[in-house]
C-alpha cells in the first residue's frame, strides 16, 4: 500500500472571480457558446489528428498532431468552464464524449472530411485567421474566465497561423500541381467561412455583455490577413458568396459529424465510465 | 501531536530537484512552471502553469512533484492549475538555459518571447530572420529552421550551417 493510494491530492484550480458565471439569465447563452469555442477545437483537433501516421514527410505529420494536441488542450479549458457554467455535474469529458451530434454545436467548416493535403492545410489557415482575431479580442472578454483561456490559447494560435500562412504560400505559390490543388481547396471551402462571422441570438447576447465580440467586426481584420497570404500565393479569392453553408452553429450538422463522434465516442458509449 | 512544517523556502528547493520529465535535465523550477508554494492550514499549496495548453506532460509533472513532496513527508498536498499569466519561455531561469544548452537543446532567446510572433512576421516581409538561434554544440549563429516543430511540442527543429549537426531549439512563445 502507498501513501499516493491514500491520500492523493486533489486539484484545485486558482480562479479569478467573474460575475458571470452567477447570472442565471446568461446561462442558456453562455454555455451554448462555450460549446461553441470548444466544439470547433474538438473536433478540427480530430480531424487533424487522424493525419498521425499518414503525413506526407516526417515533419508535418508531427506538426499536424502537435497542433491537434493544442486544439485539444483548448477544448479541456473552453468545454471544462461551459460544465461549470451549467452546473449539472457534467464534466470536460462528459461533454465530449456523451453529447450526440445536434448537441454539438461547431461551425460546418471544422468537420468536413480532410480530404488531401491541400484541403486540411487550407481549412486550417481559414480557421487559423478567425480563430487568431477571435481569441485576440477575447483575450481582453469582460468575463476574466474567459480572458485567460483566451491569453494562453492565442500564443499557440499565433504560431499555428504563422505555419499554416507560410504553407499556403509555399504550396499556392509551388508547382503547377500544389497550386491547382490549393486553389480546389480555397474553392471548395470558402462557403463555409462565413458561418464563423455569422451572429445568431446566442452570439448577440454574449456581445451585450461583453464576454464576446461583435462576430462582424472580426471579419475585416480577417479579410485583410487572408487576401495578404492568398496574393503571395498567388491564389484568386473565389466570388461565391462565403456564407452558403451555416446551421453548424444550431446543431444543424452535415453527415460527416456523426461518423467523427461514431469513431471518438466508441469507448465511453461501449464501456461507460472507463478511465485509465 | 505537534508537527513542524517545512518553510516555503524548503520546500521550493524540494521541488528544484523534481526534473521535468520530457527534458531531464531541467527541473520544473528552472523551468518556471511552479508559480507559487503556500501554507493554507497544515495544508501544502503548489501551484503550477502549464506550459503548452495540451501537453501531455502535465499529468506526469503533477504526478512527479506529488510523490517527491511525498517523499520528503508532506502529508496534506493541494496542486493548483494556474493559467495566468500564461506561461512564456521568459519564464526559463538563465540557469536552467545554461542546462538546456549544455544538453544540446539551443534555449530560448531571452526577450522574445512576448512579441516573438510580430518581429518574425515583420522579419519575414522583410526575408530575414528575427531570432538568432545559436548552435548549442558550436555556438554558431549560422543556423536555419527545418521544421516548426519538433520531438516535442515546446521544441522545434534547427540545422546548424557550420557543423552541420541537427538541434531540437526550446521555441519562443
Amino acid at each position: 500500500m502507498t501513501a499516493l493510494a491514500d491520500i492523493s491530492a486533489q486539484e484545485t484550480a486558482a480562479r479569478p472571480d467573474d460575475p458571470h458565471l452567477a447570472d442565471a439569465e446568461l446561462k442558456p447563452a453562455f454555455f451554448d457558446w462555450l460549446c461553441r469555442m470548444g466544439d470547433n477545437t474538438l473536433i478540427l483537433g480530430h480531424r487533424l489528428s487522424e493525419w498521425c501516421g499518414h503525413g506526407p514527410v516526417l515533419e508535418e505529420d508531427i506538426a499536424l498532431a502537435n497542433t491537434a494536441l493544442d486544439l485539444i488542450g483548448h477544448t479541456q479549458m473552453w468545454l471544462g468552464l461551459a460544465a461549470e457554467v451549467e452546473d449539472k455535474g457534467r464534466s470536460a469529458d462528459d461533454l465530449a464524449f456523451l453529447r450526440d451530434a445536434m448537441k454539438f454545436r461547431n461551425a460546418k467548416l471544422v468537420e468536413l472530411p480532410n480530404g488531401d493535403m491541400a484541403l486540411t492545410l487550407m481549412r486550417e489557415f481559414l480557421f487559423d485567421a478567425w480563430h487568431f482575431e477571435m481569441l485576440t479580442a477575447l483575450a481582453k472578454s469582460g468575463s476574466p474566465r474567459v480572458a485567460e483561456i483566451a491569453a494562453k490559447a492565442l500564443k499557440e494560435v499565433s504560431y499555428h497561423l504563422e505555419r499554416t500562412s507560410d504553407l499556403i504560400v509555399r504550396l499556392g505559390d509551388g508547382t503547377e500541381e500544389s497550386h491547382h490543388r490549393m486553389q480546389d481547396a480555397l474553392d471548395r471551402l470558402w462557403p463555409y467561412t462565413g458561418e464563423l462571422f455569422t451572429a445568431d441570438a446566442v452570439d448577440e447576447a454574449m456581445a451585450k455583455v461583453g464576454i464576446a465580440p461583435v462576430l462582424a467586426d472580426l471579419q475585416a481584420a480577417w479579410e485583410r490577413n487572408v487576401n495578404e497570404v492568398l496574393d503571395e500565393a498567388t491564389l484568386r479569392k473565389p466570388e461565391t458568396r462565403f456564407d452558403v453553408h451555416q446551421g453548424g452553429k444550431q446543431g444543424r450538422h452535415t453527415e460527416h459529424l456523426g461518423y467523427i463522434l461514431a469513431e471518438m465516442q466508441f469507448l465511453q458509449r461501449a464501456y461507460p465510465g472507463a478511465s485509465w | 501531536m505537534s508537527v513542524t512544517l517545512p518553510s516555503v523556502n524548503q520546500v521550493w528547493n524540494w521541488l528544484g530537484e523534481v526534473p521535468d520529465p520530457e527534458i531531464p535535465v531541467i527541473s520544473v523550477t528552472d523551468l518556471g512552471i511552479v508559480r507559487d508554494i503556500r501554507w493554507d492550514g497544515d495544508t501544502l499549496v503548489v501551484a503550477v502553469t502549464p506550459t503548452y495548453s495540451g501537453c501531455p506532460a502535465t499529468a506526469v509533472i503533477d504526478l512527479a512533484i506529488e510523490s517527491h513532496l511525498r517523499e520528503h513527508g508532506v502529508r496534506k498536498l493541494r496542486l493548483e492549475r494556474r493559467l495566468s499569466p500564461p506561461w512564456t519561455t521568459d519564464w526559463v531561469t538563465q540557469e536552467g538555459r545554461d542546462k538546456l544548452r549544455e544538453y544540446g537543446i539551443a534555449p530560448p532567446v531571452d526577450g522574445t518571447a512576448s512579441d516573438g510572433r510580430t518581429i518574425a512576421r515583420a522579419a519575414r516581409l522583410a526575408g530575414r530572420s528575427n531570432l538568432m538561434i545559436e548552435c548549442p554544440r558550436c555556438r554558431s549563429a549560422n543556423t536555419e529552421r527545418i521544421s516548426q516543430f519538433g520531438s516535442t511540442p515546446c521544441k522545434a527543429s534547427y540545422r546548424c550551417k557550420d557543423c552541420l549537426e541537427p538541434f531540437d531549439y526550446f521555441k519562443c512563445h
